[in-house]
């Protein structure tokens, strides 16, 4: 496919080529790496100071919040909080803003009805 | 050894708990209910679709649901838990690794395998390199990922066999892993991915069902505090004591124990995505959507089993005691159904018994799948025959594949049985960090990656991580125990030593070096991938254009 053609039904069909050069798919490209990339190095950090925490700072980890909670569940429940919420967060981003472009594209290159 | 035979003397409640007969009748019950469910599921197995990816028709939760069964192993209910109670907090630790891990999933991986894939790994890494050369490494990377979690299991069954069924032959034992891996065996070759994921479905919900049942159970007989039940386990723990609490009890010891729990920790929250047989699970599913669903749904599954686990783990700790739980013949691995029959008498441990054994049975099943695909798929039809082989002639190789992995894991896991190899399952996460998922990030989002960098990275990585495991204190060199005289090494004869590697997780050194080869190789080498098929694989992969549809019966 080198340049546009038509699919067995006769609709017109752009090819990857030329999607990937067009303006729409440059937008959805960069809209998703500016969400996913920033937001994997944030959990990644946020994990790796929790086990740096674990492993070299122990007496840290162990001072008491209430009764026998300490420092480290309330960080390490944290863990759990954040990864529930960052799912939650992007499920919803990518829902309400990543997919209907990515659809559009998708019929357009599939031929329908574009 | 008759050190260790004394004290289980004196032990005897802790030895032979429950009857095993009730044991036998519910996990028989759980055997014939799933075989009729895989023989159901079977009606309409007939294409490669069908059988490698279950016709790609489950819908994202059903596929959620799944990956939760695959991915809570007999290592995460059993071990993690046992961990909690003895460890402590260090325990607790893994889980986290374990959960956080599926953020690089759902946010790197998942969607864009599913849209640019059909069956295995291999196809996503092979879409614009070089197809042999790139799909054989693939492939071996994947078939010994599988096999290692595969042994790991079926050694974990022996133990679990002991206790459970309260048979201690050596002989009785194997005849009990024979058992089971003929009956995995029977749900690949009948259900092919439809079945197994029909089995996985069933074992997930009873698991977590049974989990939250005994977790509320423990919670009420603290008053719901989980301060007060912490409290008990530490007033329990006789050597532990207020250590139970808070990190550093197993890796706290010196530098080198820390530097050890930094590596296992990359391992664990890079491994998830490179594992080749929870990859597979998102071919499953009509379209990246409903991935992207199966990865949301097997995140809060996982991350609220693994909250249970903490309060079972100390619940054991509190209720049975770190003392009995390592006099039991499975040590560690016995704390949850030593708890459950302390909860629940009889009844509550054939229960859970019975999902510890559908556990084993489930995961294997999976295992077996993705090694046979792999196989069948990569190394027969593309490697061997250069792709001019039919669907039918790569099933019927893959169901081929399939009983010789079962034979394999037969065998393995008789050998295996008794001996010290839960680090497998680390190991099997560290190749996956080291081999895989550079190669599968590279693949996906840098252009210029080619032939060369994808074989520097999985090779590097599979042998860096292989290499450093074998000359590290895991396989030979620890210290011997005073008691025993055996060295908790594999290898138990404390005088053979050949380690130079101090850690017992490699993937602090082989993580970084997949990821450098993959690098290295790509910028070393002439060969420029194709941008026209560049342009298709970036395109497909965020869009969904192309990608494979569900069968329609």
């Amino acid at each position: 496919m080198s340049s546009t053609e038509t699919d067995k039904d006769g609709n017109v069909t752009s090819t990857y080529a030329e999607v990937q050069q067009s303006a729409e798919f440059a937008d959805l490209r960069r809209r998703f790496r500016r969400f996913v990339f920033p937001m994997t190095a944030l959990f990644l950090a946020w994990y790796f100071l929790y086990v740096l925490l674990a492993a070299f700072a122990p007496a840290f980890m162990a001072i008491k919040v209430f009764g026998n909670i300490n420092v480290g569940l309330v960080l390490g429940l944290g863990q759990f909080v954040s990864t529930f919420a960052i799912t939650i967060i992007y499920v919803r981003w990518a829902d309400r803003e990543f997919d209907p472009t990515a659809e559009r594209l998708r019929a357009q290159i599939e031929g329908e009805g574009a | 050894m008759s050190a260790l035979g004394s004290v289980q003397a004196l032990l005897p409640t802790a030895t032979q708990v429950g009857s095993p007969a009730i044991n036998i009748a519910i996990f028989a019950a759980f055997v014939i209910v799933t075989l009729g469910i895989v023989i159901r599921a079977a009606r309409n197995n007939s294409s490669a679709a069908d059988f490698y990816a279950g016709g790609r028709a489950f819908s994202g939760r059903q596929n959620g649901i799944a990956i939760s069964g695959d991915y809570l192993s007999a290592a995460s209910f059993l071990g993690i838990a046992g961990a909690i109670a003895i460890n402590g907090y260090d325990g607790f630790l893994y889980s986290i690794g374990f959960l956080v891990a599926w953020l690089v999933a759902l946010l790197l991986v998942a969607e864009l395998l599913r849209n640019t894939g059909r069956f295995t790994m291999a196809d996503v890494l092979s879409f614009r390199l070089r197809q042999r050369p790139v799909r054989m490494a693939a492939a071996i990377s994947t078939l010994v990922v599988s096999f290692f979690y595969l042994l790991a299991q079926m050694a974990g069954a022996g133990g679990l066999v002991a206790l459970l069924l309260g048979i201690d032959a050596k002989s009785g034992q194997s005849v009990v892993i024979a058992v089971v891996g003929a009956i995995m065996i029977v749900y690949v070759l009948v259900g092919g991915m439809k079945g197994t994921t029909w089995v996985q479905i069933v074992k997930a919900a009873l698991l977590i069902v049974g989990a939250a049942v005994m977790t509320v159970w423990v919670l009420a007989m603290f008053g719901f505090s989980l301060s007060a039940l912490m409290g008990e386990a530490v007033n329990n723990s006789t050597i532990a004591g207020e250590k139970l609490l808070s990190p550093g009890l197993q890796y706290g010891k010196n530098t080198t124990t820390k530097i050890d729990f930094l590596s296992l920790g990359l391992a664990l929250v890079l491994g998830t995505a490179g594992l080749p047989h929870v990859l597979m699970r998102f071919y499953t599913v009509p379209s990246s959507k409903q991935a992207r669903k199966s990865v949301e749904w097997a995140i809060w599954l996982i991350g609220i089993f693994y909250l249970f686990t903490l309060v079972l783990g100390f619940g054991a700790a509190a209720l049975v005691g770190p003392d009995a739980i390592k006099a039991a013949p499975g040590k560690a691995n016995s704390a949850a159904p030593l708890l459950a029959f302390e909860l629940g008498g009889e009844i509550l441990l054939g229960l859970i018994s019975a999902v510890a054994f559908a556990t084993i049975l489930a995961v294997v099943a999976g295992l077996t799948i993705t090694a046979s695909a792999s196989f069948a798929h990569d190394v027969y039809a593309q490697v061997i025959k250069r792709g001019k082989v039919s669907a039918d002639g790569e099933v019927k190789v893959a169901r081929i594949t399939a009983l010789v992995i079962g034979f394999l894991a037969i065998i393995g896991g008789i050998f295996a049985n008794g001996q010290n190899i839960a680090f497998l399952v680390a190991l099997a996460f560290a190749i996956a960090a080291s081999a895989n998922l550079p190669t599968i990030l590279y693949s996906l989002f840098w252009g210029r990656f080619n032939t060369r960098g994808a074989l520097w990275s999985i090779y590097g990585g599979l042998i860096s991580a292989i290499t450093l495991i074998v000359f590290s204190p895991v396989v030979s060199g620890k210290p011997a125990d005073p008691v025993t005289g055996l060295s908790p090494s594999m290898i138990t004869d404390a005088t053979v030593d050949f380690h130079w590697f101090p850690l017992d997780n490699p993937g602090i050194v082989s993580i970084p070096l997949g990821f450098f080869l993959g690098w290295l190789g790509t910028v070393t080498s002439k060969e420029r991938s194709s941008e026209a098929k560049y342009a298709e694989m970036e395109v497909r992969s965020l869009t969904g254009a192309g990608a494979e549809k569900a069968v329609v019966h």
